[in-house]
């Protein structure tokens, strides 16, 4: 194994680790999902044909701002104790630190929506009426959309005063391509109305693009001050 | 022997605020540097620009021969005022995690876990503590700082305020363990505010003032004494 693909997987370890002992990014994302499933139920009694065309902006905006929660967190505890320098320091590849912090941020939203979707499907009394099989390739590639770009807005903004606010501000505008093609995407497979094939490759050039931007500028991003 | 360190015209600026204004210095290997001088003086601005993080608005760093101090940074080890440790972690899993940074996993988790517990034990710790680094009183933390920044068997050591809250006997400890890091030929920096433990430890006290190096000396005593003796 080299030396970035295993500083990778210590890292991904690590901050696994540090999760599975704290549980704050999960528990907080859960709670917010939780709620949002709740309340849209209430406020709205829709149809299983009404729930089938608004599921799929439902589901990738309560997802979006969960994964918010998570994003947030992920650096937060590289300030504590200011432990980030000590990664600056060592020889570790900067973008070994990136992926890893990806992949984390991509296996916590997956847990989340792993945990979530039968919720959803009961409340929301959904059944794709499109291909299913379509659905799992379409929540792989929009988490990835998401956490890429989150993982390294909020990286970016790590050293703002209001990292809070900062991170949805630069996330949310450039992640609007990405979330038009996974609620497309949902709303085709759940509906069957119409093929989901143009929204998938949208969504996997934008994945190939932003994660090669993102590994190109994360160095600049973490030797700043 | 040429110099391990040679700082030439490093200026750094924090907006309108000159944390370090122009400094110079050739630094020889194998010595202990007490970096000394007021809160403000640019002590730690320094040795972030030496340890690579702050980089400098002008002049530039030469660090074993190279200026590009990325190229070096496996043989630096460098100790901030936080404990640069996560506080959920254990003190061996802490060291594992960043001794994988350094690539020391590559011969052998039996040699990682080896090289884990020989510096933990050489600051006066105990290996085995399972307990997580955030419940260390603020003494034991340093000391795990210490053991973290000597991981890598750097060849030059940079240190900053690694006595503060640590006790008298501890931080003596911590002396003679740099005294011998000296003497096996590494160059350490150390910035400190209690300077008085390392009279007759370092060789050189290296004394700031607005962000330059205003004198050299070989003993304790403070620039303005020895101008009112000479």
């Amino acid at each position: 194994m080299s030396n970035a693909a295993g500083v990778t997987r210590a890292t991904l370890d690590k901050d696994l680790r540090l999760e599975w002992r704290s549980k704050d990014a999960i528990n907080s994302m859960l709670f917010f999902s939780l709620l949002v499933v709740v309340i849209f139920s209430f406020s709205f009694d829709p149809t299983a044909e009404e729930s089938r065309r608004i599921a799929g902006g439902l589901v990738w905006v309560a997802f979006l701002f969960a994964a918010v929660v998570a994003l947030n967190q992920t650096w937060a505890r590289e300030l504590r104790n200011q432990v980030l320098d000590a990664y600056r320091v060592s020889p570790a590849p900067p973008n070994s630190l990136f992926m890893a912090k990806v992949m984390g941020n991509f296996i916590f939203v997956t847990v989340l929506q792993a945990l979530m979707t039968p919720l959803f499907i009961v409340f929301y009394n959904l059944r794709a009426l499109g291909p299913a099989y379509q659905l799992p390739i379409v929540a792989a590639l929009g988490t990835w959309a998401l956490v890429v770009n989150g993982t390294f807005f909020a990286a970016m903004s790590l050293r703002t005063r209001s990292r809070e606010i900062m991170l949805p501000l630069l996330l949310f505008p450039i992640s609007i391509p990405a979330l038009l093609a996974m609620v497309e995407a949902t709303g085709a497979i759940l509906t069957g109305e119409f093929s989901a094939k143009f929204w998938i490759v949208l969504l996997a050039a934008y994945d190939v693009v932003f994660t090669i931007a993102s590994l190109f500028l994360f160095g600049f991003v973490l030797q700043a001050e | 022997m040429p110099p391990a360190v040679i700082v030439t015209d490093l200026v750094k600026q924090f907006g309108r605020f000159a944390a370090l204004r122009g400094v110079s210095a050739e630094f020889a290997p194998g010595r202990l540097y007490a970096i000394l001088g007021d809160n403000g003086a640019g002590k730690t601005t320094l040795l972030r620009a030496l340890a690579g993080l702050t980089p400098p608005t002008r002049g530039s760093i030469s660090m074993l021969g190279t200026t590009d101090l990325r190229s070096v940074c496996g043989q630096l080890g460098y100790m901030a005022h936080p404990s640069l440790l996560y506080d959920e972690m254990s003190g061996m899993e802490n060291l594992g995690y960043f001794a994988r940074l350094y690539g020391i996993n590559n011969k052998g988790q039996n040699e990682k876990d080896q090289r884990c517990g020989d510096v933990i034990r050489a600051v006066k710790l105990d290996p085995s503590l399972t307990r997580p680094v955030g419940q260390y009183s603020q003494g034991m933390r340093q000391r795990m700082s210490l053991a973290r920044a000597l991981l890598n068997d750097p060849k030059i050591l940079l240190l900053d305020e690694p006595f503060s809250n640590v006790d008298v006997r501890s931080a003596r400890e911590m002396v003679s363990l740099l005294v011998g890091l000296r003497d096996a030929g590494k160059t350490i920096f150390v910035v400190t505010h209690q300077a008085s433990l390392l009279e007759g430890a370092a060789d050189e006290f290296v004394w700031m003032e607005f962000g330059k190096i205003v004198s050299r000396t070989a003993d304790l005593r403070p620039p303005e004494t020895r101008l009112e003796t000479q």
